[in-house]
């Protein structure tokens, strides 16, 4: 980790977080920590996930978690409110572990921790930190390969909860990783908070992808905080879907290119109810020769608000970066706000962005119908091209079920 | 006359507006079972406006007269419903739709008939097999789009097909190509009395003519129908004397 030069204590952890308590985020708006619940009643581990309530396991597989033939996931973990209840690995060169239980376990971890999110970024930081009930660990050795996908599941169960998650996943040199993160919580309507922060460090020669489906109810707030460091010739893919209910959603994860020709892929698809609120971006700063970053973001609004940011900026030769913003308004209501922003810091860059923001275009409806499509046939193939994005670098397995996932929620769009 | 087939389409005093505009002014054309019939007029006359019409785009407003397909009058039904009937077209410039691919456009048009031919023997016949998994007319250069079109009406197998420019934009040897799709469409090997195709083709140059047999022509000009005869002397006409000597011998 070279570009880890003090290595912080914990202690002054505390401290920059006590400082950052009261800091509002700058996105998104402010939540009221202290109304929610603090802590939750341990839950029992459980060694057999198909043992779990049959709705609990539904809610799992919506967003991508196997609890019951599991051959197809390299391993699994899970936890439910602030306890980790199932961790397992079936390949000896990936790890897959609470936080706390790596911590126990590596005592060089402290060094990763906050150094890819800044403990003081907001006050939701500085809870995760103050409050921190656990988290996973994903460590891939170096050279190693999962064949199938490591499935993580964050599932908020309690009512009223604010449940504190701090992700630390580390790609060592030339390994590569698939994980599919699931987040939901109960399907009850109850109000509740997950904060979660993650800190993704790809070494040099590593790919990691990262697909997340969240699937949230109307009355959750949701604050990730998520920083990764991608060292030379890395590669990370993070795959985001939310099409489900929330109440607010704020998030910006920020990406570093920091070793030469590092690349970073971020793919967002998200629908915004009525009643959802959702400020969605995504950052990366290009520091190194060569580093080349793409960020697409598809939007849908049926009702609800979403901002949609994008920002590259390039501070490196011959880097490249591309932002796509494209959304969509179903309906009456709702409103869209595209805010790309692009910054370069010296020539020999080459940094573009295109975005759109309409209504389905009648002709494209007609043309549709002129081959025997019903109108309402023609505008759900075309909602459906528009949330289908060919995601590049990543498995075939895992393209199909991030297909699924999506086509499975589309039905509610319409 | 005899050999000719009953009535597929008539229109009778057609009167349409566009975006508050009057662009037809009482159009009047009969098609038969099996026949071509072919459509001539300048830049802005209203060729395109007559076919989106009879297609059922509910931009265009039928103000007077009537479509009668296969004795009903169709003013009124929504395009899927008149495509199901038995009416195609090929667009003269059909709109991209991303994430949409050509295969699934070809798909929709088969619809849930039973497939005679696969999409891909289909795809290979119009020159297209490259294009399947490819968003629909995205970055597909002029005489693409053209095979393109013709490839969804072929897996549609309308009665009528209405063709704007099929042959606008397209090479000399792509053009053969078109041709041989458009009498696989018209069933123009069959014979008459066995034909149950009919088409209406929109052309300027007429270079279509030279591959397809077709009935009757038609000028149209400001929205009105000014001439009608046979289509290869009323495309002499037009290019040794312009369209003006076709609004003299206005029937
Ligand atoms: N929405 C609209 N509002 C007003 N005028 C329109 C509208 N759409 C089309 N028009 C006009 O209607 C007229 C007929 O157009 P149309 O496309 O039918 O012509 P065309 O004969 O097919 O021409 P071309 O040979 O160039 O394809 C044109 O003058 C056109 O500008
Ligand atoms: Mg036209």
């Amino acid at each position: 980790m070279p570009e880890m030069r003090d290595i912080k204590t914990s202690k002054e952890a505390v401290e920059k977080a006590k400082s950052a308590q009261a800091k509002q985020a700058r996105f998104g708006q402010d939540i009221a920590l202290d109304s929610y619940a603090q802590s939750a009643e341990s839950i029992d581990y459980q060694r057999d996930l198909s043992q779990l309530p049959q709705a609990t396991k539904e809610r799992m597989l919506e967003v991508g978690v196997v609890t019951d033939d599991k051959v197809e996931r390299s391993g699994t973990i899970v936890q439910m409110d602030s306890s980790v209840i199932h961790s397992l690995t079936k390949q000896d060169d990936v790890e897959v572990m609470s936080t706390n239980q790596a911590m126990e376990k590596h005592g060089w971890l402290a060094d990763y921790l906050w150094k890819a999110v800044s403990v003081d970024s907001d006050k939701y930081t500085a809870h995760v930190e103050l409050h921190h009930s656990n988290g996973y660990f994903i460590r891939s050795l170096t050279g190693s390969k999962s064949v199938y996908p490591i499935q993580a599941c964050l599932y908020l169960n309690k009512k009223n909860l604010a449940q504190t998650v701090h992700n630390i996943i580390i790609a060592e040199e030339n390994s590569e990783l698939h994980i599919i993160t699931g987040c939901t919580s109960g399907g009850k309507n109850e109000p509740g908070l997950h904060l979660g922060v993650s800190e993704f460090y790809v070494k040099k020669g590593a790919k990691v992808s990262f697909t997340m489906i969240h699937n949230w109810d109307p009355q959750i707030a949701v604050r990730p905080r998520t920083g990764i460091i991608v060292e030379e010739g890395g590669v990370f893919i993070s795959n985001y879907v939310i099409m489900k209910p929330v109440q607010s959603l704020q998030t910006n994860p920020v990406a570093r290119c920091v070793g030469e020709n590092a690349v970073v892929r971020f793919n967002s698809i998200l629908v915004a109810q009525p009643g959802s609120s959702m400020d969605v971006g995504s950052q990366v700063i290009l520091d190194a020769k060569g580093a080349r970053t793409e960020i697409i973001s598809r939007t849908i609004t049926t009702g609800g608000t979403i901002t949609a940011r994008g920002y590259i900026e390039g501070n490196a030769p011959e880097v490249k970066g591309h932002l796509e913003c494209r959304g969509l308004i179903l309906g009456e209501k709702g409103i869209i706000h595209a805010i790309p922003e692009l910054k370069g810091q010296i020539a020999g860059i080459d940094l573009s962005h295109e975005a759109a923001i309409g209504k389905i275009a009648e002709e494209e409806v007609e043309y549709l119908m002129m081959r025997g499509l019903t109108r309402d046939a023609a505008t759900a193939t075309i909602v459906r091209g528009f949330l289908r994005v060919d995601i590049e670098g990543l498995p075939d397995q895992l393209n199909q079920e991030l297909r699924h996932a999506v086509e499975a929620s589309e039905k509610d769009l319409m | 006359m005899s050999g000719i087939k009953e009535n597929l389409m008539e229109i009778r005093g057609l009167v349409v507006a566009v975006g508050g505009k009057e662009i037809l002014h009482g159009v009047n054309l009969n098609i038969h079972v099996g026949e071509t019939h072919v459509l001539f007029g300048p830049n802005g006359s209203g060729k395109s406006t007559l076919l989106m019409t009879m297609m059922g785009s509910p931009r265009y407003h039928v103000t007077r007269g009537s479509i009668i397909f296969k004795g009903k009058d169709i003013v009124g039904l929504p395009i899927d419903e008149r495509a199901r009937m038995g009416i195609g077209m090929s667009v003269q410039r059909p709109p991209v739709v991303r994430g949409v691919k050509t295969r699934d456009m070809v798909a929709a048009c088969v619809g849930s008939r039973q497939p005679e031919e696969s999409v891909e023997s289909m795809a290979a016949r119009a020159d297209m097999s490259d294009f399947l998994d490819r968003d629909i007319n995205y970055g597909f250069s002029g005489g693409e789009v053209k095979r393109s079109e013709l490839l969804q009406l072929l897996a549609q197998r309308p009665d009528l097909a209405l063709l704007d420019e099929p042959e606008s934009g397209v090479d000399l040897v792509n053009i053969a190509l078109i041709g041989k799709l458009i009498n696989d469409l018209l069933q123009k090997d069959h014979y008459l009395r066995d034909r149950n195709r009919s088409g209406l083709i929109i052309t300027h140059t007429g270079h279509i003519l030279e591959y397809v047999s077709a009935r009757t022509g038609y000028v149209l000009m400001d929205g009105v129908v000014v001439c009608e005869g046979d289509p290869k002397e009323i495309l002499e006409t037009i290019k040794k004397k312009g369209y003006e000597e076709c609004r003299k011998c206005a029937i």
